[in-house]
């Protein structure tokens, strides 16, 4: 009566032509997100290129002392780096060289920069994914246990050491776990990572631990944090309350009506913490000397070599956009209300 | 009556529930005693702050963060639910005792489709098999008249109208066939026709399943029809309790009576009177009579001793030294006679033809209108009826319209940037919701002054002089100039609001719902206070209601509005006495009435 007067009926079609109508919708909401994705590293790909460009004559820095004396060589680098032409010539033809897979050639190595950064990136996306893994279970526990006592003095104790981490510069807290474990305290676990040339740090893994430990102690309280909050808020709300006096059992309480509905607020949190990991592993893999994309960066920045720095660059700027866009796509498919809306 | 076919009934024994923490010991509701048949409706009605949903909750063991059950019992059968370790009591939640709650579009879980909602708790407790329990499901939501196919079944509550979802939360707490229902004011915010609806569907369901049920609300006319007792509840006592027709054609707790003339009536105008003063806070109770500063036939020794709760009747007992002294009451004390339809009126607002659109949907029809000077003109209808959106477009705060909106023969721009300083001031609007329409950083005196700044009425000293006259005006007073919104209640608030308004000394007040979050007593003081500034002020008024009665006794017209368009419009009386449409027809039956 009243009701299909009044409502809306967003189902109402057959389902479906509903249904293909959904995927289309999907695809163009794909289609789009990938769209502006390429814009944004479009946009980082100039700012890349025009500030390392614009840190001073590179040759100069590369060659020190030897600039005024080695004319031959500076002939030859300044050719290399196409110093001769304009700044957007050379831009464009570095974005050619990136989009069809050429790096272009290190200064340092006098190798192609594919080869040379290509295992480090194997490297760090071990070293990152694995922190990952071990943080998010990590972080979502804590987070519950802390919001089942709530205001109590568990509670309060796991706050203050969480926020006591997320203080700590990470390497601080690496340089103290390496006090810890590796040197002054125990002996236990090695307080560098010493990878034999052709070999892969996960081979001794015993050498990957502290540098996991470090990023996940450096990322796992704010996680945990705002999942406790969301976790709190969803816990004092009418649905969850209705829950209860339904009968549910707390423990399925907890983890079918609360958590499903706090998870959402984690993901986001765990997309920007894991692209932060993607550039701020830089300091941990320094701290450690894992022969990660990190230490490679502070490297080749020391030595100018410009075409290694701006391939990391893009590399760290792409993984920030992919990690954020599979963490919007995560969000809409784990709220109903956002995924019915586009495909409606 | 009552028809026993299952079940027991439950019973409250000298119920008492505290504070915790600070101020701990301080009682929330105390000395309860409630008995609920099988297949009876027992009515709690109180105001806000009066402890009715503390009382609904204890019945399944449960109290909100910060207060707990001191003593008492609460008896299913022979087991007291307050003394069962907790384990058992979620086990009797849902089975035998099940809560319908008050905002169930909140309560229902946003991330968990309907079908797999409902079936929940069968499924946790292993009751039948995966199919039983689908049919079961499907069973319950056609009994509350619901669609139960499998699209159905796989919406989310978001997808869903209020209605239905309210009879989703019905049907899911029927599912596991309970001995006892707690249902938590389940129709505020709905409008009359699904109200009714759920009404009807709740009191069916409850008879031929021989529930026990305890009805919540703060507004004994919708008691009237669906309860088979009344217990009224004051400050966390039982100020009144008795079969539904003693309560309403004798009510002898003075509180009782001021909650019947807070109620319109819809079958004559009634001058509507509030309750003066606010429910007092657990903590700030006053001693003796609880309700003896509010009361109008308090004596010296109601503020000394403080009154039992006595038999004056079978079944009927009251909290009152007085009962039995206070003579006898009337339903039709405080009537007055209907707004005159021949009245000449001088038309000062004129809508012709408005369209309004939200993007390319047209949610407006043609409508067309006018209000006159010292009138109060009513926009009736159901949610989605459009009545909300035509005021807004008067207000100037939607601007997608096409059509007329003229003030005193001047077109009035859409959107309130169109529009001339003076046509702002001239029209002023009034929302829905009093605890989101004040700024919680501003004090009561900032936020009155504002509009005198803003169309240069009056600044400095002068204003501030002016806010306390406005004040007093809406019954408040200098006390609150330095409060801050959240210190004051819903009604109060409101009132705030009221003044705002007339700080710029409109001659068209925009009334959007004011009354609809606010408890019913609170309804009737606004009420009688915008009736007195239209007499003294001469301000016209444009009232969205989807209340009727509240029609009958506040306005002189009324427009129908059904879908986008006036279905039926005139003066008050002619069209709620003779009513032509069988959409007016309809809304009528379904107002709840105690008449």
């Amino acid at each position: 009566m009243a009701e299909t007067a009044t409502l809306p009926e967003p189902l109402a079609e057959t389902p479906p032509s509903q249904r293909r109508h959904g995927a289309a919708a999907w695809a163009a909401w794909l289609a789009r997100r990938l769209g502006l994705s390429a814009l944004t590293l479009w946009l980082v790909s100039m700012l890349v290129y025009v500030s390392t460009s614009s840190l001073g004559d590179p040759v100069r820095a590369i060659m020190g002392r030897e600039y005024d004396a080695d004319v031959a060589r500076r002939t030859a680098l300044t050719e290399q780096l196409n110093l001769d032409d304009p700044l957007p010539v050379r831009y464009l033809d570095w974005l050619r060289g990136l989009l069809s897979g050429d790096l272009g050639t290190g200064l340092a190595s006098q190798r192609p920069v594919s080869e040379v950064i290509g295992p480090l990136v194997a490297n760090t996306m071990v070293l990152v994914v694995i922190a990952a893994v071990v943080m998010i279970p990590v972080a979502f526990g804590i987070a519950m246990l802390s919001a089942n006592y709530r205001r109590r003095r568990p509670d309060a104790a796991i706050q203050v050491v969480l926020l006591a981490l997320a203080g700590l510069p990470e390497f601080v807290t690496g340089i103290l776990l390496v006090a810890l474990f590796a040197t002054t305290v125990f002996q236990v676990l090695p307080a560098i990572t010493l990878v034999a040339p052709g070999s892969t740090p996960w081979s001794t893994p015993e050498a990957m631990v502290l540098p996991v430990l470090t990023l996940v102690l450096a990322v796992a309280p704010y996680v945990s944090r705002i999942v406790r909050a969301t976790l709190l808020e969803v816990l004092d709300s009418d649905y969850v309350e209705l829950a209860r006096l339904k009968g549910i059992p707390e423990r399925v309480v907890m983890r079918k009506h609360a958590l499903l509905n706090a998870i959402v607020p984690g993901i986001q949190v765990i997309a920007l913490q894991l692209a932060w990991l993607a550039g701020g592993v830089v300091i941990v893999e320094a701290v450690f000397n894992y022969p990660g994309i990190g230490n490679q960066l502070v490297q080749s920045v020391r030595d100018h070599d410009v075409p290694v720095v701006q391939a990391i660059s893009m590399i760290i700027a792409a993984v920030y956009v992919g990690v954020n866009l599979v963490a919007d796509l995560l969000s809409i498919l784990l709220t109903p209300r956002a995924r019915t809306a586009i495909s409606s | 009556m009552t028809t026993a076919r299952t079940g027991a009934g439950i019973r409250v024994e000298d119920l008492r529930i505290v504070l915790t923490g600070r101020g701990g010991g301080t009682d929330v509701v105390d000395d309860i005693d409630l008995v609920l048949e099988p297949g009876e409706v027992v009515g709690l009605v109180g105001e806000s702050g009066s402890g009715k949903t503390t009382v609904g909750t204890s019945l399944l063991g449960y109290t909100r963060a910060g207060a707990m059950i001191e003593s008492g019992k609460v008896l299913l059968e022979d087991r007291d639910v307050l003394a069962l370790p907790w384990q058992q009591v979620r086990k009797i939640r849902g089975e035998e005792i099940a809560y319908v709650p008050q905002d169930p579009a909140a309560a229902l879980n946003p991330s968990i489709r309907i079908g797999k909602q409902i079936v929940e708790l069968m499924e946790l407790r292993g009751l039948g098999t995966s199919e039983s329990r689908l049919a079961d499901a499907r069973a319950g939501l056609e009994e509350v008249g619901l669609p139960s196919d499998d699209e159905f079944l796989r919406r989310y509550s978001h997808q869903l109208s209020g209605g239905q979802v309210q009879r989703v939360a019905l049907a899911m707490a029927f599912m596991p066939k309970p001995k006892v229902l707690v249902l938590d004011e389940p129709t505020t915010g709905l409008d009359v026709t699904t109200q009714g609806m759920v009404l009807r569907t709740m009191a069916e369901l409850c008879r031929s399943h021989g529930v026990a049920a305890l009805y919540v609300t703060h507004d004994l006319a919708v008691v009237a029809n669906i309860a088979d007792r009344v217990a009224v509840m004051y400050a966390g006592q039982i100020a009144e309790l008795g079969p539904r027709e003693r309560i309403f054609a004798e009510p002898s707790h003075p509180y009782t009576r001021a909650l019947l003339d807070s109620i319109p009536h819809l079958s004559q105008a009634r001058a509507l009177s509030g309750i003066p003063g606010r429910t007092p806070a657990p903590g700030a109770r006053p001693g003796g009579c609880r309700f003896h500063d509010r009361c109008s036939v308090a004596e010296a020794r109601c503020a000394e001793s403080v009154p039992e709760l006595r038999t004056i009747a079978p079944d009927h007992e009251v909290r009152c030294l007085r009962a039995g002294e206070i003579g006898s009451w009337d339903i039709s004390r405080g009537t007055v006679p209907d707004a005159d339809p021949s009245k000449a009126r001088e038309v000062i607002l004129e809508i012709g033809d408005l369209e309004v659109f939200y993007g390319a949907k047209r949610v407006v029809h043609g409508v067309s209108f006018d209000v006159g000077r010292a009138e109060t003109v009513a926009l009736v209808g159901e949610s989605g009826s459009g009545k909300t959106t035509i005021s807004r477009c008067v207000g100037g705060l939607h601007r997608e319209w096409t059509g007329r909106i003229a003030f005193e023969g001047q077109e009035l721009g859409k959107g309130s940037r169109k529009r001339s300083v003076d046509e702002r001031k001239r029209v002023q609007y009034i929302f829905q919701n009093p605890y989101l329409s004040l700024n919680p950083r501003l004090t009561i005196e900032q936020i009155v002054k504002r509009p005198m700044e803003l169309f240069g009425i009056a600044s400095g000293k002068e204003a501030t002089e002016r806010v306390v006259d406005l004040l007093e005006q809406v019954a408040l007073g200098p006390a609150v100039l330095r409060y801050q919104a959240s210190r004051l209640s819903g009604g109060e608030r409101q009132r705030v609001a009221i003044a705002r308004a007339l700080a710029a000394e409109p001659d068209l007040l925009v009334c959007d719902e004011i009354t609809s979050a606010l408890d019913v007593s609170v309804q009737g003081s606004i009420v009688s206070l915008l009736e007195e500034l239209r007499l003294q002020r001469g301000i016209s008024m444009l009232f969205v209601t989807h209340n009727l009665a509240l029609v009958r006794s506040i306005a002189a017209r009324v427009q129908i509005l059904n879908e986008g368009r006036v279905v039926e419009s005139g003066s008050v009386v002619e069209v709620m006495d003779r009513p032509r449409e069988d959409y007016t027809k309809r809304l009528l039956s379904n107002s709840p009435r105690i008449d």
